[in-house]
């Protein structure tokens, strides 16, 4: 096994989770959960390729895929947020919804063909760098550059911007940011739909870039709920979203690999020679998503970090907050 | 609010008492409706025709007792899984995965033919209570997990369920493909007569009007199961301490509640009910292990117990409706109809919500001035 390989696919699959991750924690710090990511990356999946093939413009499916995603955020976003219902049913719907008009829309679509994908490209210099060089600038997909630029960015505008402190003060607690004249129904209609057209763009990176197609549910296999677990981990912190996005990235990518040689480290290779394990192997990202929230829920207890305070709470002007 | 220069204006206010029973209902409906409205003009735009899906739709599903039959066939594990997701709701523990639970159930049931335990010509009362048994302690283990790991590390339940889920499909895999495949094919050999679950059919001799009818003794399950989480709910201290922790943690805390030891108690329970519902499917209807025995009953279950406003009782109507959607759906085009109809069913079900906890008045705004 060529292990830069694994690493660099890894890197790529885990762009995917960056994309997801990063818009739920905008949705997160405002105080809005939304458990739809799935559904908004399998829409934004769908229109993604169906849009590339239509049109033959990649650039365009991701455009598409970007609104869509982000439209069908707003349907959370006023149950949620105008109509004040429970976040945690909504969002299922969402996931539900998304899912369906997505196998509605994307009918036939499994048989479209080749379509022009997202281009890849080597950074010219940094990828002459040892070890760092292969697995992060050469050969990536366009989108896994973009993940470089959008996690720092993210971090900044979160932690040191004004915008980024009126998004915490929703988050945290929005009586106080409301007195202050920040319009919480707004700034929360807004990083929903940041967050829903994030997820579409994680969306367009698996069916235009990563694997390429589409193939009903199976196109996300479930990583959208890995994403809203590894906010849990990174706890609300882009940077520790991008670390476990790539952890994560590069463990989808062992799986898939670990079985093909015949050796493992100079032993016999077991999931060669009983392909009947790889179910186990399957398993694994699942449990470890399992396992991080129990480590990161254990830290979080030690360091009295937490949710943004108002997570999950409706604001209703004129009621007693928190 | 911007300036609408419209000779009323529309105002919600927050209702004070609960709103009557009939108004409930009303809303329900409602909501159902908007909800087949949208799918159709979504089904519309996809290249379908709305009404004749719906027609198609209610014929095949309600049209004769026959498929009445394979109506019930289908309600009965979304009745089962509707309850237990109305068992964690009830407490505000979101078992998400119900789905997980029931491929676990049906494990379980079937490790108890195909594992060799028995003699092949065991009675039908040695199989069918060891079956149920082995599939509810599958259930409820795998609803342990979730429960312990909440309790314990205060693990957000929703996700882990739902990891759960995952990892039981490839558990449930591993077995199908590898240990009990039968001959190469993805799936174990067909279990011995007696270890089926008794149909309607199988008394067609006695009764005649009965033959080619395929409703099983899982729907007397179901309908026990109904009895029994109503009794347990509103009938009983334990069921008294699920609802208080879920109105109020706060004040069940302060009466001495042992949050914790529910949470478990309560997951366990929640997937056990998942956990007969794939026994009664694999002993009743596929009779054998194999991957696709679940239509996402355990999402529908989500749906079915918000629908049925947690209401024991009517989970049982809930579930022939949607029984109804995916026994009708399979045939429909494009196929992914009946999923999105559950989304926007249930999309449309909590924005109603707000009709019941607001009063909506439209005030006359032309006298003012």
């Amino acid at each position: 096994m060529d292990w830069i390989v694994i690493l660099q696919a890894g890197v790529a699959s885990g762009t995917v989770l960056l994309f997801a991750t990063l818009g739920e924690i905008f949705a997160e710090r405002s105080g809005v959960l939304n458990l739809g990511v799935e559904g908004m990356m399998l829409i934004g999946a769908m229109s993604a390729f169906s849009v590339a093939v239509k049109t033959g413009d990649p650039w365009m499916g991701v455009l598409v895929a970007m609104l869509a995603a982000g439209l069908l955020s707003q349907i959370h976003a006023f149950i949620t947020v105008t109509l004040q219902a429970d976040q945690v049913v909504s969002g299922l719907a969402l996931t539900f919804l998304g899912t369906g008009l997505s196998l509605v829309l994307g009918e036939g679509l499994s048989k479209a063909g080749t379509v022009a994908l997202l281009p890849a490209f080597s950074i010219p210099l940094l990828s002459r760098i040892p070890l760092l060089g292969p697995v992060f600038f050469t050969d990536q997909n366009v989108m896994v550059y973009l993940g470089y630029l959008l996690t720092p960015m993210a971090w900044y505008y979160i932690n040191y911007t004004r915008p980024g402190m009126h998004l915490r003060a929703v988050g945290e607690h929005p009586a106080a940011a409301d007195t202050l004249g920040i319009n919480v129904y707004r700034l929360r209609y807004f990083y929903v739909f940041v967050g829903g057209m994030l997820a579409g763009l994680a969306g367009a990176t698996i069916s235009l870039a990563i694997s390429p197609g589409w193939f009903s549910e199976l196109t996300t296999a479930g990583q959208g709920w890995i994403a809203v677990g590894l906010v849990i981990f990174a706890q609300w912190d882009p940077v520790r979203g991008a670390i476990g996005s790539y952890v994560f990235g590069a463990l989808r990518r062992l799986i898939l690999d670990i079985q093909g040689p015949q050796t493992l480290l100079w032993f016999a290779n077991p999931f060669y020679y009983n392909p009947y394990w790889g179910f186990f192997l399957q398993m694994l990202p699942y449990a470890f998503t399992v396992i991080v929230l129990v480590l990161g829920s254990r830290e979080a207890v030690r360091k009295r970090l937490g949710a943004p305070a108002a997570l999950g709470l409706p604001y209703i002007r004129g009621e007693r907050g928190l | 609010m911007p300036d609408f220069a419209l000779p009323f204006r529309i105002k919600a206010e927050p209702r004070l008492d609960t709103p009557p029973v009939w108004y409930t209902w009303f809303v329900s409906f409602l909501a159902i409706a908007v909800a087949l409205f949208l799918g159709g003009i979504v089904i519309a735009l996809a290249g379908g025709d709305p009404i004749r899906s719906y027609i198609h739709i209610g014929k095949a599903s309600f049209g004769s007792w026959g498929v009445f039959s394979d109506t019930m066939v289908k309600a009965i594990p979304l009745i089962l899984v509707g309850l237990a997701c109305t068992v964690a709701f009830r407490m505000k523990l979101w078992n998400i995965g119900a789905e997980g639970q029931f491929f676990l159930g049906a494990f379980g049931a079937s490790a108890v033919v195909l594992s060799g335990i028995l003699p092949e010509d065991a009675s039908r009362w040695v199989y069918i209570p060891l079956m149920m048994a082995a599939g509810i302690v599958a259930g409820a283990l795998w609803g342990f997990i979730p429960g312990y790991l909440k309790a314990k590390y205060n693990v957000n339940e929703i996700i882990s369920t739902l990891m759960l889920n995952y990892i039981a499909i490839a558990w449930n895999n591993f077995f199908i493909f590898g240990v009990w495949s039968e001959g190469g094919f993805q799936m174990s050999k067909t279990f011995p007569r007696n270890a089926w679950l008794p149909r309607l059919a199988d008394y067609a001799k006695e009764f005649p009007a009965l033959r080619g009818l395929t409703t099983h003794l899982g729907l007397a399950f179901g309908l026990v199961a109904v009895v029994v989480v109503w009794y347990v709910l509103y009938r009983s201290r334990w069921g008294y301490e699920i609802r208080l922790i879920g109105d109020n943690p706060q004040a069940a805390r302060y009466a001495g509640v042992n949050i914790r030891r529910n949470t478990v108690l309560v997951m366990m329970f929640s997937g056990a009910l998942a956990g007969l519902a794939g026994m009664s499917e694999i002993s009743g209807v596929v009779h054998r292990l194999q991957g696709a025995i679940s239509p996402g009953y355990g999402f529908t279950g989500i749906i079915v117990a918000w629908l049925a406003k947690l209401n024991p009782f009517a989970v049982v109507l809930v579930s022939i409706f949607f029984g109804a959607l995916i026994l009708a759906g399979r045939e429909i085009q494009p196929s992914g109809v009946p999923k999105m109809i559950q989304g926007i069913i249930l999309v449309s079900l909590i924005a109603s919500d707000y009709l019941l906890r607001y009063r909506i008045r439209i005030i006359r705004t032309t006298q003012e001035a």
